[in-house]
């Protein structure tokens, strides 16, 4: 068969083993600096297996090569199969899987070495920014380039949701890191001060807005609608909430900064954005979950439907606390506890990690040409321990946090703090002991979905690749 | 901000948000034969319908917008203009500074009236001066007063600049600054080693007694000056003792050659702003109970 008449899977293949493989190693670094936590002395103070250097590298393995393998994958996946064509520029999307490789592996060396930026989620040096830019242009022009040779003519709302993502991830991630160089190895923000401090939020924020959540939703909008068998809910909710979504996203970062430095008037606006952003986030929760109207009992025997359904809920709960914790009298609370590492995570392990395994699981029999994956059992077995491993470490943190936010205001009759920060770290072990084990269980989940993605991937025969359909 | 600014800001707020309400209004409008599904496919079987958006969803969204609305009318947020309340993040802090001060004020000057060595016997007092140490010193000094490497332990009687209450209240309120210059260039390697086990003869620990008569001589020339003939340190200056083996940096023989060598910029940040001399007074007390044996408000963990 002629080959413009296939889809191209290889890259979409490579990506996909890349993305259960960095997510075993991502969830890994978060076990090991949540057991530093718990146990301060455990890598005996050699300084690259300090907390300080693998928790950045934990950040970046699970959002950038995790999160981001799987986004590569889904996106190549998708933008074929609703555009009806071939992928563009067949041997750039090659490029962007090998250079984002080489992003990972060069972040993996620099931050033990104690190689920062300091900015958080930016924390590469410029030479690997100059590679993540040149990789993320190339990633535009096959995505893009693939829209435009489309051959129906309706653009698929997974791919609006791809597209704005890519767009404004090279934005953000141009803006953010321009730096001036001192060495090979060594650079200083272009930005002085608290403007620095909201340039790293405003892109902090919008990372995300946009790689962690719009760029799944587009995988969502794929595949929710796929294996319930089922059409989109609604197509004008779609509009809307996208449209409200990645603008009112822009405006949020100040709320990292309530009462710092940054003037008066961008912490309201940072703070009231916040919270128009509830209902453009719910727009998508409610269009993945009532998509699934109608097809509720499926859920009884599709695990992975679960692992859809559950990140949604997941996706729902902290878009809802999100928007709370933003406000200005909550956030004096919440801020600088643990309080926020749950919420991150509810959003992380919760949303992002949850709906990208369902995706996965979808995609991996598709891709090798099975029937379905090697085991449901086994996707059963990965979904409950996950969903408790998730369960145990948000309840943990939001009562160390609220209990640390209490600790820090508490205020004797002379005035003076009660507690000092010593004590209230103190009184974090057991719920650090608790987060430790949920992080354990979310990675022994993931050690039982690569074992079966590659059980499934070496049984029966080989991979023929899928024919365009030709009638549009 | 500049007019301009300020200006640019406050309209593309605007524009943002009616932007969202216009959306709202205009997907909401149901336009005829807008049933069932929207008639595109993607890939064999991905369709869409069109659903109606949820009234609570909508509800929630103008409610959102409303107050947003109300919100950067009363606050600070669009430009130049600073809400109706007038409110400011730095006015807030200043009033809660002058509220507990009138809370707590009468009882800090109480205590500062009070002579530092009679306030270091008071329960009252001391239990203040301790919640002052954790939550001000003990990241330096730790929470014991025991202090690290390069950072003085405060329990042993042994001073730098002093253990009276007056002189541990100055180092309070002002700060320290403890510099010794780097010897090494002076010195070159050999003169590093002779002082060092002169330095080490004058503890009384094991030595090389012909490297130690030629340090002495080093000694007496580059160190006595601050730390005295006898090397029994000024506390005027801060220059450590150095014949009672107790080693602020470190007494190691690697230790004592590299302070030698490169020198020491130890500083200490003053409190005296950010404490207020009444609680630097309380704080004081506590410090001074440290060594004093007095009634100690620390815990003995």
């Amino acid at each position: 068969m002629d080959k413009s008449n296939t889809y191209n899977d290889t890259v979409v293949r490579q990506f996909t083993i890349m993305t259960v493989v960095w997510g075993v190693v991502g969830f890994l670094m978060g076990v090991i600096i949540a057991a530093q936590l718990r146990w301060p002395d455990l890598t005996a103070g050699i300084s690259w297996l300090s907390y300080g250097r693998l928790r950045p590298l934990h950040t970046n393995a699970v959002i950038f090569a995790f999160g981001g393998s799987a986004i590569f994958a889904c996106s190549y996946y998708i933008v074929q199969r609703t555009c009806h064509v071939r992928l563009f520029a067949e041997k750039l999307a090659a490029f962007t899987f090998w250079g984002w490789q080489v992003v990972i592996l060069l972040a993996a060396i620099t931050l033990p070495l104690g190689l920062t930026q300091g900015k958080e989620y930016a924390e590469l040096e410029w030479p690997i920014d100059l590679l993540i830019a040149v990789v993320w242009v190339s990633y535009g022009i096959v995505f893009f380039g693939t829209i435009v040779k489309r051959r129906i003519k309706h653009i698929y709302v997974a791919n609006w949701f791809f597209g704005a993502f890519i767009i404004t991830v090279a934005v953000l991630h141009i803006v953010n890191s321009l730096a001036i160089p001192v060495d090979a190895t060594k650079s200083y923000s272009a930005y002085p001060g608290v403007i620095d401090a909201m340039v790293q939020w405003w892109y902090g924020h919008n990372a995300v807005g946009f790689f962690l959540t719009a760029a799944f939703l587009g995988m969502m909008y794929y595949f929710v609608p796929k294996q319930a068998g089922r059409p989109v809910y609604s197509y004008r909710l779609s509009v809307v909430h996208f449209w409200a979504l990645i603008s009112i996203y822009m405006w949020a970062g100040p709320h990292h900064l309530h009462y710092t430095t940054l003037p008066d008037w961008a912490q309201s606006l940072g703070m009231v954005f916040s919270l128009i952003l509830l209902a453009p986030s719910w727009g998508g929760m409610i269009n993945g979950m009532m998509t699934l109207s109608g097809a509720w009992h499926k859920l009884r025997t599709d695990p992975i439907l679960k692992f859809m359904i559950v990140s949604l809920s997941f996706y729902g709960m902290s878009t809802f606390e999100g928007p709370m914790m933003s406000i200005k009298t909550v956030n004096a609370l919440s801020h600088y506890t643990d309080w926020t590492i749950g919420h991150v995570h509810s959003g992380a392990l919760g949303w992002v990690a949850m709906i990208t395994m369902g995706c996965v699981y979808a995609l991996v029999p598709k891709l090798w040409g099975k029937e379905r994956m090697y085991s449901i059992r086994l996707i059963d077995i990965h979904f409950w321990i996950a969903t408790i491993g998730i369960v145990l470490y948000i309840a943990a943190m939001w009562m160390a946090g609220v209990m640390q936010g209490l600790m820090w205001r508490a205020v004797n009759a002379d005035g003076t703090l009660t507690y000092s920060f010593m004590e209230s770290i103190k009184q974090t072990y057991p719920f650090y002991t608790v987060r430790f084990l949920g992080g354990v269980m979310f990675l022994v989940g993931m050690l039982i979905m690569t074992y079966n993605v590659f059980k499934t991937i070496g049984s029966g025969k080989s991979v023929q690749a899928q024919p365009v359909p030709q009638s549009a | 901000m500049s007019n301009f600014w300020g200006w640019f800001i406050s309209i593309i707020t605007v524009v943002n948000i009616l932007g969202c309400l216009w959306l709202i209004r205009w997907t909401s409008k149901k336009a005829p034969g807008e049933e069932d599904t929207t008639g595109h496919v993607w890939d064999g079987d991905l369709r869409e319908y069109n659903n109606p958006l949820p009234r609570w969803w909508l509800w929630t969204f103008y409610l959102t917008i409303a107050f947003a609305v109300a919100y950067l009318i009363v606050f600070p947020g669009m430009g130049q203009f600073k809400g109706t309340s007038g409110w400011t993040a730095a006015g807030q802090y200043d009033e809660e500074i002058a509220a507990a001060e009138e809370r707590y004020g009468a009882l800090f000057a109480k205590f500062a009236a009070t002579d530092i060595e009679e306030l270091s016997r008071d329960p009252d007092a001391l239990r203040a001066g301790r919640n002052l140490f954790v939550n001000n010193c003990a990241m330096c000094h730790g929470s014991d007063g025991r202090g690290a490497r390069s950072f003085p332990n405060l329990t042993d009687g042994d001073w730098l600049y002093g253990g009276d209450p007056s002189t541990i209240k100055l180092s309070i309120i002002m700060g320290r600054n403890g510099v010794m210059p780097a010897w090494g260039p002076a010195l070159g390697e050999e003169g590093v080693a002779q002082a060092t086990e002169y330095v080490l003869s004058m503890n009384g620990r094991e030595h090389d007694a012909a490297l130690a008569a030629e340090g002495a001589q080093k000694f007496a020339m580059f160190c006595a000056a601050c730390h005295g003939p006898e090397g029994k340190g000024n506390q005027a200056l801060g220059a450590p003792n150095l014949t009672n083996d107790t080693w602020l940096h470190s007494g190691s023989r690697e230790g004592i050659a590299q302070t030698i060598t490169n020198g020491m910029n130890n500083r200490m940040p003053a409190q005296g702003e950010i404490l207020g001399e009444d609680r630097a007074h309380v704080l004081a007390a506590y410090v001074y109970s440290l060594s004093e044996g007095g009634e100690r408000g620390s815990d003995s963990e």
